[in-house]
């Protein structure tokens, strides 16, 4: 009987942690406003339980999927007694509702972070970030109870559900929205500040380093999300394919080129007291970005074929929840932000300039994401033209802004504040350009295609390792070896931080181009006990046997990979067949290695005998999301610096919070 | 979760991708019919094109590709085939004329408004140096001190 309450207990809770969100929007705004400090106390509390409420219903929820409880609705459409249980537990998100019912948890988590670790926080700007976080979960929280519930009952529930969809049915996916709802919603921490800012009407050094640490968490973890994501459809969709261009892609590529923007500039504001106007616009846009993500995952308006939730009143629900805070941002930001003077004054060439620089290209960057997935939308309402944008646009349009940011980090990334010389800061990088450049030369001269691609991406590649590593060097003095060794260990974890995260972009810059450059691939008939070359290798179909899995039936091939006579690998390359959602998948096999992955498909049986196969040699492919995972774990290594650490103002007395670098 | 679409291709017909019997025995019309396909989109899928897509559509354009490159077609008589016959729609490289002018001109416009005040921005903000930015003895002396640690 107590386990049948469950879920209603669940939806209840839900309702209940809405409730509490109106009263946290409102109370403590009104108690800043008026200075009564019991008003404003109100926040803390009532942040805590909102998160607890929320958790209670996730876990409601979670409890109904794990006993397969098919009287839910939601159950019935995404679950299935056979499957096994990492799934039946990620199957929680991998679908509309639960996947709001996610988010909205992780908005309410931050939400407690700042009320758990805000104790270094003025109590005003306290009161009114936590209220303004609040006023977005109550936006959530109304979506999902009036268009999204996920308490949802069934009247006669059947006797077993439909099953996920098998694709989602993979670690990688898994993962990969908790991460990336992290990465968003934790930019709406960022506007909240941006905008209790505007209303407090004061933006000083002090905000700014209170608002990057929020932003670096929600950057980093973007960045994995974005990475798993990406990785996933790698090894999943049967090809190899790595990023697509795909509005669904776009809509998390935004916020993360926004957010990285965002990274650079609040340093400024936080250091030099400038671009204070600008860094709390890029707040305000960088949340703005996720909500526009959100709307065209989840609307369909830009995938009218097929969607996630193709649902009109979902679409229109989630338009105005982004046209309400932006426009409300917004227009407090055109009544407040002339008041954001700035102090700083710099010369042209100076660390603040670099800075500018970087955000002009992150920005514009993203300006033209977004109008290349917004343009065949545009075209059919202006012009009357059905049209497609997709990947060759995008390759083009956008590439040279991150070869022309990539090119100028290094240089921006040494010179010092306020006034610097061009000649003095370029003496360490020489060395490094011309590695780099040599470097270039020589994978030109190796490479057998004319492509431009490889070499460039070597170019930048050891340039930007290089100049990471010379910066480093510099910071440590002009000691004798040991001495600058034991600087370089006392260095800040900021410092480090900055230097592994840039280190990572060259990585990732560099897997992308020789991947796409470099590539080989394979495609034909291969009877049982043939074997052939690809490239240095030498590939042979063993056997191709049928099997049965816990909820899907196979198709396993038994391949061996030789390299020079000797075997390197043994693979079992799969096709499966999801019966009770009828839905097929590849299952691609992979011998992973650091220079190259071999990555082997089965295809159908051919009419005259014999399978399809293909075979793939992807150079320098893990590259690519190892070099986002050292862009994160420069995230991490910067976040856990005790300047900045989220806890830190708790334990410091507010005056001692302005840097004292 | 991200790409239901595919998932829904794939429901549609499981074909996957190129078949071997597709290709071409000349490897240069062969390399050109793959890089043509790279360009045009898969109609009934999202933003997929029709060297990538399972859909039994794709394998049809796919073939149509070929066929043309065969009959002696160039690259551009190819596409303006496939154009005129399932609408622009299907170019994944939207044509720069009319209209789209502004898709591909509004990038580098904004790099060049964004530039320009950028500049403005730091012309104003490079003026003299305030009277303050020398550091004060006791500043100096602090400054050694830390510098010394």
């Amino acid at each position: 009987m107590i386990c049948s309450m469950i879920v209603e207990m669940g939806h209840f809770a839900l309702i209940l942690a809405f409730v509490v969100a109106v009263v946290q929007m409102i109370v403590p705004l009104v108690g800043a406003q008026k200075g009564w400090r019991g008003w404003m106390a109100v926040a803390e509390p009532a942040a805590s339980a909102q998160f607890l409420l929320t958790g209670a219903a996730f876990a409601a929820l979670t409890y109904a999927f794990v006993t397969s409880d098919f009287s839910l609705r939601l159950v019935v459409l995404n679950s299935h007694t056979d499957k096994p249980m990492i799934y039946k537990i990620s199957g929680v998100w991998g679908n509309h509702e639960g996947s709001m019912l996610l988010w909205i948890w992780i908005l309410t988590l931050f939400g407690a972070c700042a009320a758990w670790f805000g104790g270094g926080l003025p109590p005003t700007l306290r009161a009114r970030v936590l209220a303004v976080q609040s006023a977005i979960a109550v936006a959530f929280f109304a979506f999902i109870l009036f268009t999204s519930n996920p308490f949802l009952r069934l009247e006669v529930p059947p006797m077993n559900g439909q099953d996920l969809n098998p694709l989602l049915q993979d670690p990688g996916l898994a993962f990969h929205p908790p991460f990336l709802y992290l990465g968003y919603v934790g930019l709406s921490m960022s506007f909240s500040f941006a905008v209790a800012a505007l209303i407090e009407g004061r933006v000083d050094a002090a905000w700014g380093r209170w608002v990057r640490p929020w932003t670096l968490a929600a950057w980093l973890f973007l960045t994995i999300g974005i990475a798993l994501g990406s990785w996933w459809a790698y090894y999943e969709l049967g090809w190899g394919g790595f990023w697509f261009w795909d509005p669904v892609e776009n809509a998390s590529f935004m916020p993360w080129l926004i957010a990285a923007a965002l990274l650079h500039s609040a340093i400024v504001v936080e250091k030099r007291e400038a671009l204070k106007a600008w860094t709390i616009l890029l707040a305000i846009l960088a949340f703005g970005f996720s909500l526009i993500g959100a709307f065209i995952v989840r609307s369909g308006v830009l995938t009218s074929v097929h969607a996630f939730a193709n649902d009109p009143e979902r679409g229109v629900y989630l338009l105005a929840i982004t046209a309400i805070f932006m426009g409300g941002a917004l227009t407090l930001y055109a009544a407040r932000a002339g008041a954001m003077e700035a102090k700083g004054v710099f010369s042209l060439v100076s660390r603040e300039s670099a800075l500018v620089a970087n955000n002009i290209l992150l920005a514009v960057s993203c300006f033209v994401v977004f109008i290349g997935t917004v343009w065949p939308l545009i075209a059919e309402m202006a012009f009357d033209r059905k049209l497609s944008v997709g990947p060759p646009f995008f390759d083009a349009a956008f590439t040279p802004f991150m070869v022309a940011l990539a090119a100028i980090l290094p240089i921006g990334a040494l010179l010092p504040w306020k006034r610097a010389r061009l000649g003095r800061t370029m003496r360490p990088l020489w060395g490094v350009l011309a590695l780099a450049i040599a470097a270039g030369a020589l994978t030109w001269s190796m490479q057998t295609g004319r492509s431009a691609l490889a070499p460039v991406g070597m170019i930048l590649f050891v340039w930007l390792i290089g100049g990471a590593a010379a910066e480093l060097w510099q910071r440590s003095g002009r000691n004798e070896f040991s001495a600058k060794i034991r600087r370089l260990a006392r260095l800040p974890r900021a410092d480090w931080g900055k230097a592994v995260a840039h280190s990572g972009l060259g990585v990732t810059i560099f897997g992308v181009a020789a991947l796409t450059a470099w590539q080989l691939e394979d495609i034909r008939v291969a009877q049982v006990g043939d074997s052939f070359e690809v490239g240095a290798y030498r590939i042979a179909l063993n056997d191709v046997v049928r099997e049965r899995g816990p909820n899907y039936f196979t198709v396993k091939a038994d391949m061996s990979v030789f390299r020079g006579g000797r075997e390197v690998a043994r693979l079992f390359p799969e096709k499966r067949d999801y019966p009770v959602a009828q839905m097929p998948t590849t299952e691609a096999a992979i011998d992973n290695g650091v220079f190259r992955d071999v990555y082997l498909v089965i295809g159908d049986a051919q009419a005259g005998g014999g399978w399809a196969v293909r075979t793939y040699i992807k150079p320098f492919a893990n590259w690519i999301w190892a070099g986002c995972i050292i862009m994160a774990l420069g995230g991490c290594l910067s976040l856990s610096d005790r300047r900045y650490r989220v806890a830190a103002g708790a334990r410091k007395a507010p005056a001692t919070a302005v840097p004292a670098e | 979760m991200r790409r239901i679409v595919l998932i829904l291709c794939l429901l549609a017909a499981p074909v996957w991708a190129v078949q071997p019997d597709e290709i071409l025995d000349d490897p240069v019309l062969e390399d050109r019919a793959r890089e043509l396909s790279k360009g045009l989109r898969c109609l009934v899928c999202r933003n997929e094109n029709i060297d990538e897509s399972n859909a039994e559509l794709a394998r049809d354009l796919r073939l149509l590709v070929r066929e043309r490159l065969v009959a002696g077609d160039s690259d551009a008589a190819v596409i303006d085939f496939v154009v005129d016959r399932y609408g622009e729609y299907v170019l994944l490289k939207p044509t720069a004329t009319g209209s789209n002018l502004l898709l591909w001109v509004a990038g580098p416009a904004m790099l060049v408004v964004a530039l320009g005040i950028g500049g403005l921005y730091l012309r104003r903000r490079s003026g003299s140096p305030a009277p303050d930015d020398r550091l004060s003895a006791e500043e100096e002396a602090r400054l050694k001190r830390i510098l010394e640690e």
